[in-house]
């Protein structure tokens, strides 16, 4: 069985939906953060595309793209041991405060 | 667009792609598993994205070829016409000589 | 599966009323990343700067890029025929560049083959000439769909191609990334280079439809 992310010739009837959205400010973030860290060594394309194929299946399915780039960029940030869950949590919730 | 190697297939050459699973990170798309084509084009060496993706160095580097299918070889009902085509980018460890 | 679109988890900037104050909410996402960045500029593993300079750089690239190169190819065989030989080297005449670790083919469409491009694994796509992709690209439907039906996907976008041309159809598994080099328009013999890039669109440089010249414009050759 293929997995999730090999995705050609799934079923799919539908017409491409030719919609396009402006991306948001959190989207170019996620787009340029890998860039950078690439540049600086810290990750690779081939550990980024390891972490979106590595999101479970359903959780695949249901996220929008950006969102599965941040989700690969922040679990590998954790993997390397540059981040930890805790300080991030912590991080949104300051931000959340600051924010409201 | 290629290093100074010999590589082990030459344009034209029929490949059969392995149709294996392997757990990790691979680049190799389930439809032209176990399916027939030829070599279309070859890229040199790179490093081997199936480690560089759990953080290794990609050492020693790895042959890439562009296979090339035909359609009608890939899919059982395929729509289109006889002589469409399929490309795909391959490293050396997918391709057995037929 | 239906795919939830990227619209669904954010409230930033959406404004109910016309004239009234955006209601400004930060979304789950946008907090995290701002967190990720925040973190991680603090710690000094990157720094805002470099952040923006990404930014810019990616908000800088859009398909007038690639048509600038199609334009070229269009108007001087001798660099159209370098563009197919050596792709890398002959964008940089033009001054383009690609990421550090990418590579670029061009597939030119001829008389008995047409391209088409899709990454059916993630969303991998040229980027430097063309900026980001399209969300129809990246779509769940798009790299299921045109690998295996390619003729259904281009006649939605209404490319009708017709049954003797050979479509080819490239998966961009590894670090190439493809380019399309669109056939030019007959009656475009006398434009100007930037009148022909003009006529260029981003999608007949992925391949699921060609250029094709305004009624207006159309002359004899």
């Amino acid at each position: 069985m293929p997995n999730v992310h090999d995705r050609g010739g799934w079923p799919n009837e539908e017409a491409i939906n030719l919609d396009n959205h402006e991306w948001l400010d959190w989207q170019w973030q996620t787009q340029a953060l890998p860039i950078v860290l690439r540049q600086k060594g810290i990750i690779n394309s081939d550990e980024l595309r390891r972490g979106i194929e590595s999101i479970p299946r359903d959780d695949y399915e249901a996220m929008p793209y950006h969102d599965r780039w941040a989700t690969s960029i922040e679990s590998l940030l954790i993997e390397k041991g540059i981040l930890t869950d805790k300080e991030i949590q912590s991080k949104v919730t300051e931000i959340v405060r600051r924010w409201n | 667009m290629k290093d100074s190697y010999k590589p082990d297939y030459r344009i034209n050459d029929r490949v059969r792609i392995k149709n294996v699973y392997p757990q990790g990170h691979h680049r190799t798309p389930w439809f032209i598993k176990g399916k027939i084509g030829h070599i279309a084009a070859i890229y040199g060496k790179f490093l081997n994205p199936e480690q560089r993706a759990y953080g290794l160095d990609g050492c020693p580097k790895q042959a890439l070829y562009r296979i090339q299918f035909k359609q009608k070889n890939v899919w059982v009902n395929y729509l289109g016409e006889t002589q469409d085509t399929l490309c795909v980018d391959l490293y050396e460890r997918w391709i057995e000589r037929v | 599966m239906k795919e939830t679109h990227d619209d669904n988890n954010t409230a930033q900037n959406h404004s109910p009323h016309p004239g009234s104050q955006p209601d400004v909410k930060l979304s789950y996402r946008a907090s995290r990343i701002l967190a990720i960045k925040e973190l991680l500029t603090a710690k000094h593993v990157i720094s805002t700067t470099e952040l923006e300079t990404a930014i810019n750089s990616l908000k800088s690239r859009n398909p007038t890029d690639g048509a600038k190169v199609i334009a070229r190819a269009w108007k001087d065989p001798s660099f159209k025929q370098r563009l197919i030989a050596n792709s890398e080297v002959a964008i940089s005449e033009l001054g383009y560049a690609l990421d550090q670790h990418t590579r670029l083919i061009v597939v030119e469409n001829t008389a008995a083959i047409h391209n088409v491009i899709v990454c059916t694994l993630c969303s991998c796509y040229p980027i430097s000439l063309l900026g980001p992709p399209p969300d129809w690209y990246k779509s769940f439907g798009y790299r299921s769909r045109v690998v295996k039906d390619p003729r259904s996907v281009i006649k939605e976008f209404g490319l009708l191609l017709d049954t003797k041309i050979e479509l080819r159809v490239h998966d961009s598994t590894a670090d190439i990334r493809y380019l399309v080099l669109p056939m030019q328009p007959t009656g475009t013999s006398k434009f100007h280079e930037s009148e022909l890039a003009e006529l260029v669109t981003r999608d007949s440089m992925i391949g699921v439809s060609n250029p094709t010249l305004p009624k207006h414009r159309r002359s004899s050759d």
